[in-house]
């Protein structure tokens, strides 16, 4: 049974990269206009509000939780930190792949290297991207080297753990904040309920409650796929952290709303003009709901619950940024992305999944720690946290 | 500073100010009514109640744009004469440009695998050697002028104040987004001229310069609150590890 499920995983794992190889094609021999619904009236599409804006958004975890057991030393959010950093990573990579399908002349990437204007919010979100990537590399890299039996290599790159999660957390608040201020400059062409000169710090709220959701649920994906056993221990403190954050992240868009005077826009939910203020509390309803769930015992510490809840508030998130990047501006309603916008989408997101099982199955993702540091801290944190 | 004054009552439109356009620009000319990477101007007509209205559409070359300031790389220049100009040697296609020109202005070569923007240069190499627009020149009734923007205003405000019934109190372009280099005036309101009237007076870079200059101060108190936390938590650690060490020692005796 689990053999014939398999395989029509991988059939379906094909026909998506198959799909995504031919828009590939298209996409780089006949140009942007053959392969996507993008116009002069609707530059960004799905490559940027899902790929980027999602991607990079869901990739929080990884910073939040370094920063937690590096920085703070919470020490039983341990277990956690190698695959909260490996889907970062692997998000990080996947944004700059999909930047290479969206961006017209991609050859021309490496001149913000060179060519500053530090006025634009294009231009600290590039370096962000550079510098963050780096970042992530060298924080996974000692799983690789501890794989090739470099051990003065994993050593070294232990060594800079602590200055390593500064760094991370720095930029990746500079770059989860800026996400949303590329949006500030367009308070003409866009919808009041989601411009804000808020928008740096909402998007910084909401990436990191989402990304505690996202490490839920891959833990809970993988646990399915490998047969581990959830930590759920871990993972209903995330929960805990999830919903005050995404709390926090509503109460200020509502007060911000309130404060600009666009509640009553909020409220117009029959009639023509509704779809903005509909979509609005479709993400409330997918984002406070399971926050306001995962307060409560009986669903936090339930592992199916805890799962529910998790990918709830994921859906919320990407239906939020994609409002975002798509409803809120005039002509995004008109928007909806190709067959092959989705296939390159969809062949990015199967190549991440892919990429995943396989540093689980060869590396020590989930294994025990490796190191003596680690031993020993992992001996002493029941004593000091239990 | 160089400008344009474009005064919708006196536009014909004759299309001579396209024609010229596209002969400067080696362009195929056409009379297509909507702006595209191949026409920098167009001229469209609307029904009013005063009649038919002729008007132009633009690149309106913002005194601080909002393109220039998003490129990440600098392919967009304000100029000092005031054209705002674009280089696609270094250009990316990020499109960020076409996301925050507030008048959807810049069009991009949708169907080309190394695009580029198109738009309207303000015949930037024409004004540095002393001369004017290829537009301007073209206009046989003076609809569009082109000059230095201070003389134009002052123009602006003679004609409306000559025939306060005629014109709309207003020029356009004098103060949106901070001021424009291309300035209209007119009979009907301008919204009808598919000009928007949402537009903020405070040049639109200022709102992302709000929140670009929070960041160096935010490294420092992050970097100073990390290093401060990362020392309390750690400090704690040693105590209860000490603290552990000691009972142990306890237990033993």
């Amino acid at each position: 049974m689990t053999r014939v499920r398999s395989l029509f995983w991988r059939w379906v794992a094909l026909a998506i990269l198959a799909a995504g190889a031919y828009a590939t094609v298209v996409r780089f021999t006949r140009g942007l206009g053959a392969a996507t619904n993008l116009s002069d009236q609707m530059p960004w599409g799905l490559w940027i509000g899902f790929d980027v804006l999602c991607g990079v958004g869901l990739a929080a975890g990884g910073f939040a939780i370094t920063t937690a057991v590096h920085i703070l030393h919470l020490e039983k959010l341990r277990p956690i930190v190698r695959p909260a950093v490996l889907t970062a990573f692997l998000g990080y990579l996947l944004v700059i792949l999909a930047l290479i399908y969206d961006l017209g002349r991609p050859w021309n990437i490496w001149r913000a290297t060179v060519l500053w204007n530090p006025r634009s919010v294009m231009f600290e979100v590039a370096w962000c991207v550079m510098l963050y990537t780096t970042v992530l590399a060298v924080e996974f890299s000692p799983l690789l080297f501890d794989k090739l039996g470099w051990r003065r290599a994993s050593r070294a790159a232990r060594a800079a753990i602590v200055p390593l999660a500064a760094a991370g957390f720095i930029l990746s608040t500079m770059h989860q904040s800026s996400l949303g201020s590329l949006y500030l400059i367009v308070p003409s062409k866009m919808h009041p309920l989601w411009y804000s000169p808020l928008l740096p710090w909402l998007f910084w709220l909401s990436a990191v409650g989402a990304g505690l959701a996202m490490v839920i649920f891959e833990s809970g994906m993988s646990a399915r796929a490998f047969g581990r056993a959830l930590e759920l221990d871990v993972l209903e403190k995330l929960a805990r952290a999830m919903a005050v954050l995404l709390g926090v992240f509503w109460f200020l868009r509502l007060w911000d709303l309130g404060v600009r005077g666009h509640l009553g826009a909020a409220l117009r939910l029959w009639g023509p003009g509704s779809l903005p203020a509909r979509m609005l509390w479709l993400e409330a309803l997918l984002m406070l709901v399971p926050a306001a769930l995962g307060l409560s015992d009986r669903f936090r510490l339930h592992p199916q619950r805890l799962f529910a809840l998790a990918s709830t508030v994921v859906a919320g998130f990407l239906v939020h940024r994609l409002d975002v990047s798509t409803t809120a501006l005039a002509a995004g309603s008109r928007y909806f992305p190709s067959w092959m916008e989705i296939a390159v989408t969809m062949m990015l997101v199967t190549l991440g999944v892919a990429a995943f099982r396989f540093a689980v199955l060869h590396l020590a993702v989930f294994g025990p720690a490796h190191g003596a540091q680690e031993i020993e801290e992992a001996k002493l944190a029941p004593a000091l946290y239990g | 500073m160089r400008a344009l004054l474009i005064d919708v009552t006196r536009c014909a439109g004759c299309g001579a100010c396209v024609e010229a356009c596209c002969e400067a620009n080696h362009l195929p000319v056409t009379d297509s009514a909507e702006l595209g990477p191949y026409h920098y101007t167009v001229v469209r007509k609307v029904r009013t109640r005063r009649g038919e209205i002729h008007y132009r559409r633009l690149c309106m070359h913002c005194l601080d744009p909002a393109c220039a300031s998003v490129c990440p790389v600098g392919a967009l220049k304000k100029t000092r004469q005031g054209p705002v100009v674009y280089n696609p040697s270094i250009c990316m296609g990020c499109r960020y440009c076409l996301q925050a020109c507030p008048f959807e202005v810049p069009r991009y070569e949708w169907d080309s695998i190394a695009p580029k923007l198109g738009k309207c240069s303000f015949c930037a190499e024409r004004l540095a050697a002393g001369g004017m627009t290829a537009c301007a020149e073209a206009c046989p009734t003076g609809a569009t002028l082109c000059g230095e923007r201070d003389e134009l205003l002052k123009e602006a405000r003679a004609r409306i104040a000559a025939e306060p019934g005629k014109y709309l109190p207003r020029i356009y372009g004098e103060r949106e987004v901070g001021g424009t280099s291309v300035l209209y005036i007119s009979n009907v309101p301008f919204a009808m001229l598919d000009l928007p009237e949402n537009l903020p007076t405070e040049p639109l870079p200022s709102l992302t310069h709000r929140a670009l200059s929070q960041i160096p101060p935010l490294i420092g108190t992050a970097g100073m609150l990390l290093a401060g936390l990362w020392w309390l938590t750690d400090r704690k650690r040693e105590v209860a590890r000490a603290e552990g060490a000691v009972r142990k020692q306890e237990g033993k005796r």
